[in-house]
């Protein structure tokens, strides 16, 4: 027992040190490169650290998004902007050491840790609450409860975020990739391989995120993933694809949860208050839209300009 | 319990840390990095302190705030790059223009 106390409190010791070298290099290293990189590492040690913390769907959500698909946005924003760019050598003042704002952060970092350790030590929150209506919530995963169910109004607000975001890039513009991937034939093998798996894996993570870790925003990320992984090899749809099919991916994820938002609000009084019997295959709806529409805004969001662009120049 | 404070702290270290790069580099693509650091930091200290339960299950609302902040950090990331890349195309470098360096 007591060594795998100390054990364990080497691991939690050495992934914060870790952690926190890793986000110091990110952020200093000189070569924008290799800081994205970095950052990607840091992301799945922070996956690591969320197990550790008992919270396997956000350690999903991080390996897919934070590691994942946020590495491959920086990764694609830096080649957009070209090769000359990456170089800040010749700004000295990124090198050294700035005292100035480094002495005025540690008031910030001495309060913030003092109000940590001044909280109560045992604040069970919400759990109980979640626990008692869990029943009657129609999936029995606690997390997916939350979102879908007791506060699935943020997850509606959070769709509509999502579809902001993408319409924001598109109205500035966006940018083209400027190279397209020659795709070799291991490549082309490769992708033609793992696409249908992370179809699979999406569905399966959406399935068995009512009892389970999983959910819509795992599984839409790793549709997401396969999306990318198309438009890296060079795939683009069609334009028959790219017109209203596309508009029409995008927003059934927010149409389904307003529907649902208004459906309840006239049968039960109430906006996303589900009817017990029914909820687990109305959260399972509402995921399933959700899931394509994460998965199309996040692809979408990677190749940046809309896709329509090339048509009309 | 004290995993708990372990896990906070460095997640106070991250916030700082990203605080301190956002303010320092000037390079826009550094600053979308540091932001980033920062919300992870600010996702540490939330789902560290949704373990307080004791030996129970942690918090379950604190996680779906965090897998939902995950989804819109990433979402707010892809808008700061392409207003990155717009700043580069109007004016041929990724910086904020700053009136004192000229």
């Amino acid at each position: 027992m007591e060594a795998m106390t100390l054990l364990t409190w080497g691991f939690d010791g050495l992934l914060g040190l870790a952690l926190l070298w890793l986000a110091w290099l990110a952020l200093s290293c000189e070569d924008l490169f290799r800081a994205i990189v970095l950052f990607v590492v840091f992301g799945l040690l922070m996956a690591l650290a969320w197990v550790r913390l008992d919270a396997p769907d956000v350690a999903l959500a991080e390996a897919a998004i934070g590691a994942g698909l946020t590495g491959a946005l920086l990764l694609a924003g830096l080649a957009k902007l070209g090769v000359d760019d990456t170089d800040e050598k010749e700004r000295p003042e990124n090198r050294s050491v700035q005292w100035l704002p480094m002495v005025a952060l540690l008031p910030v970092a001495v309060g913030l840790g003092y109000t940590i350790f001044s909280l109560p030590t045992n604040a069970p929150g919400l759990s109980a609450a979640v626990t008692a209506n869990l029943e009657a919530s129609g999936v029995s995963n606690p997390v997916t409860a939350v979102l879908l169910n007791f506060r699935g109004y943020d997850t509606l607000l959070e769709m509509v975020v999502l579809l902001l975001a993408l319409l924001g890039v598109w109205s500035l513009g966006g940018t083209a990739l400027r190279r397209e991937a020659v795709a070799g034939p291991v490549l082309d093998t490769l992708t033609r391989l793992l696409i249908p798996v992370l179809i699979l894996v999406s569905a399966y993570l959406l399935w068995v995120g009512a009892h389970a870790p999983g959910g819509a925003f795992q599984a839409g990320s790793v549709l997401a993933a396969a999306g990318v992984l198309g438009l890296l090899t060079g795939w683009r749809p069609r334009s028959t694809l790219t017109a209203l099919p596309l508009r029409l991916v995008l927003i059934i994820g927010p149409a389904a949860f307003i529907i649902m938002a208004l459906f309840t609000l006239l049968i039960e009084g109430q906006l996303m208050k589900f009817p017990p019997g029914k909820a687990g295959v109305l959260i399972l709806i509402l995921e399933a839209g959700a899931t394509l529409s994460i998965g199309a805004t996040l692809a979408a969001l990677f190749l940046g300009e809309h896709p329509q662009n090339k048509a009309r120049k | 319990m004290s995993t708990v404070y372990l896990y906070a702290l460095v997640g106070v270290g991250l916030f700082c840390l990203g605080l301190y790069a956002l303010i320092v580099h000037s390079h826009l693509l550094r600053k979308i990095l540091a932001i980033n650091v920062m919300g992870s930091g600010v996702f540490l200290v939330l789902v560290a302190l949704a373990k307080r339960t004791g030996d129970m299950p942690p918090d379950p609302v604190p996680h779906a705030m965090v897998i939902t902040g995950i989804v819109v950090a990433i979402s707010a990331t892809a808008l700061a790059l392409t207003l990155m890349l717009r700043v580069h195309e109007e004016t041929g470098r990724a910086e904020l223009a700053d009136e004192d360096r000229g």
